[in-house]
């Protein structure tokens, strides 16, 4: 494994086992994470995203769970890592943040003892007085004004865009190599997701972290990251860095994503939805699983699963378009 | 302490319309109580003299308003059959029940939780099976019926406890069993099944993200959330247990709360009856109380002004 790469996800695959069949929510994920640099991992709910980094974390829950694959983080392999090794590395070496900064805080606890917990569980700190010292220094650190008031707040005295700081700072407060971000902004209104998104980009930048950005918002992905993946259906359709993608897209599905978003100014006037819907994970046929939403879709889709190829450099698309254009 | 003071006064309206509704309801029900006291073969004229002397001659509304005025000196009236103040009858009948009570939630408190935090935790696993099974009976198998069965098996062929109280700690354990066993099957459940709930909240993963042990996220993460509910629930249970329990005390012989109202009734003692209900509506009501500000103790949301 490349010395610059944090994590390494090769060919994983992530089912629901339930009892109406088995769910494969992720099918075959390659992703890479280098040093320093913020991922876009994009796609429709649904399509295997969250999955994808619970999986990382270990967080898959009954009847979820990870059936083949590697996921290699800095040089330890995470699949079939003892529980107790996985969890000096969580919230440690790694850590995520949620879409709902709501419900992503224990209602009953202070906000800042649920910081301080991650410092005192990985021994960041020997008494509690240092972990407190710790917790406000990174609340300065994430934009949290009187921290020390806000130490002892509970989650629901506070407004969401200061709890999303809370669940930064916690996820920050060990210092991680990668950091999860599972719809950080979604749940926020658009002056405050700004603000989010610059705070996580400044702590890429000054400490060399990683960030793995799961969204469906490609303005998001556009403003802040370097490489995206597009997810479909548990698989990645389209892959390359942020210009690529956005100046060519290959794939029809995230052509349609583009396609979708609403141009301020524009003078469309309608605006543009992929026909139907994501399909059900427990009938996927033989096929390209967009075939069936795709306005080129040709007999073969619907047979033959298309391999990613790439198409550009570093670009990476699973179509079979390509062969014939190209 | 404004809000424990307007719950407090809130009390007032209640209290008097459930003295009204008793009032009304013993007049309304068949059986003169000077008639059962006097028995059969007596003359009119000693039936009114006694009637005057218990004041049932004056007007319903004249007779409402001097028990209203009684109570609010703490007096409750004298009964008709011991002929000593209700006062009294109640408050040396009282500790019976509460020795009782305290023990039956105590029991009902530590069985359901422990039941109900192992069956969450190992769930859809045999313990978890098994513990259900268990509480299912607890809740739907009736008093006397444990009553009952406790006293043969373990007083009358095992001969482990006393068949009746006699005060002491130990014969009390066998009603309280009987009495929480109930509350146990009902606590074990809801601790269950709220357990569970709060197991799939996205804080559960902000814990567990964080690498904290899976007792850390438990204890530290879940159980506070998961036991609001509960202790509502129990807060509800001691106080409807402190409020007599009939069934129990009665297949014990304790003379608590509960024996005081059954024996009330039986004899039309009246301002017995009346002071054993109006008695127990206090301590329901107070029992309220506590399950709020306990609520308001544990969850933060709820705890506005402090």
């Amino acid at each position: 494994m490349s010395k610059e790469n944090v994590l390494e996800i090769r060919d994983l695959h992530s089912s629901f086992f339930t009892d109406s069949g088995v769910v494969r929510a992720v099918n075959g994920v390659d992703l890479v994470i280098p040093q320093g640099k913020i991922i876009g991992l994009v796609g429709e709910s649904g399509c295997g995203k969250s999955m994808t980094a619970k999986s990382v974390m270990g967080l898959l829950r009954y009847p979820g769970r990870i059936e083949s694959g590697s996921i290699r983080f800095m040089d330890k392999e995470l699949v079939g890592l003892p529980d107790k090794e996985l969890r000096k590395l969580c919230g440690n070496e790694m850590s995520m943040i949620f879409q709902e900064p709501m419900t992503s805080l224990n209602p009953v606890l202070r906000v800042g003892r649920q910081v301080e917990e991650a410092i005192l569980v990985h021994g960041k700190a020997e008494k509690r007085a240092e972990a407190k010292k710790l917790v406000l220094d990174m609340f300065e650190h994430v934009g949290i004004p009187e921290g020390e008031k806000r130490y002892s707040c509970y989650p629901h005295e506070l407004s969401g865009g200061l709890r999303q700081r809370v669940m930064i700072a916690m996820a920050m407060v060990c210092r991680p190599r990668l950091l999860i971000a599972d719809e950080p902004t979604t749940a926020l209104d658009v002056t405050i997701e700004a603000q989010i998104l610059q705070l996580m980009q400044k702590e890429c930048r000054e400490s060399g972290m990683s960030i793995l950005l799961i969204t469906h918002n490609l303005g998001v992905v556009a403003e802040i990251c370097d490489f995206v993946y597009v997810m479909y259906a548990g698989r990645i359709v389209e892959s390359g860095s942020v210009c690529e993608i956005f100046d060519h897209p290959a794939h029809p599905y995230t052509r349609g994503l583009l396609h979708s978003m609403p141009v301020i100014g524009g003078d469309q006037e309608y605006l543009y939805a992929i026909p139907g819907a994501v399909p059900n994970l427990l009938r996927l046929g033989a096929g390209c699983a967009f075939c069936g939403r795709c306005e080129k879709a040709q007999d073969r889709c619907r047979e033959e699963m298309p391999e990613l190829k790439a198409v550009g450099e570093d670009h990476f698309s699973r179509c079979f378009l390509h062969e014939t254009e190209g | 302490m404004k809000r424990v003071l307007k719950r407090l006064l809130s009390m007032i309206p209640v209290l008097l319309g459930v003295m009204l509704l008793i009032f009304i309801m013993l007049r309304i029900i068949p059986g003169d109580p000077v008639s059962i006291l006097l028995g059969e073969h007596y003359s009119q004229d000693t039936i009114d003299r006694l009637t005057k002397a218990m004041n049932l001659d004056k007007p319903l509304m004249q007779q409402f308003f001097s028990y209203v005025l009684g109570v609010l000196h703490g007096d409750l009236g004298v009964s008709y059959i011991m002929k000593r103040p209700v006062t009294d009858i109640i408050l040396q009948a009282f500790p019976h029940t509460v020795k009782l009570a305290v023990m039956a939630a105590l029991f009902a408190w530590v069985i359901g939780l422990l039941t109900g935090i192992v069956a969450a935790v190992t769930q859809n696993r045999p313990p978890d099976r098994i513990f259900m099974t268990l509480s299912l009976a607890g809740v739907s198998v009736p008093i006397f019926m444990v009553a009952l069965a406790l006293q043969y098996f373990l007083a009358f062929k095992v001969k482990l406890f006393p068949l009746t109280s006699d005060g002491s700690l130990k014969s009390m354990i066998l009603p309280a069993i009987a009495l929480g066993w109930n509350s146990a099957g009902s606590i074990a459940r809801m601790t269950r099944s709220s357990l569970i709930e709060v197991m799939q909240s996205d804080y559960i993963d902000t814990a567990r993200a964080k690498g904290l042990r899976r007792g850390a996220v438990i204890f530290g993460h879940a159980l506070k959330n998961a036991m609001l509910p509960v202790i509502t629930m129990m807060a509800l249970q001691l106080s409807s247990m402190m409020s007599g329990a009939v069934i129990t005390e009665s297949v014990f012989s304790i003379p608590g709360i509960g024996r005081l109202a059954t024996d009330a009734v039986q004899n039309r003692d009246m301002p017995l009856l009346q002071g054993t209900i109006l008695f127990t509506t206090v301590i329901v009501i107070l029992g309220n109380l506590l399950a709020d500000f306990l609520y308001a103790v544990l969850d933060p949301r709820i705890r506005r002004e402090a």
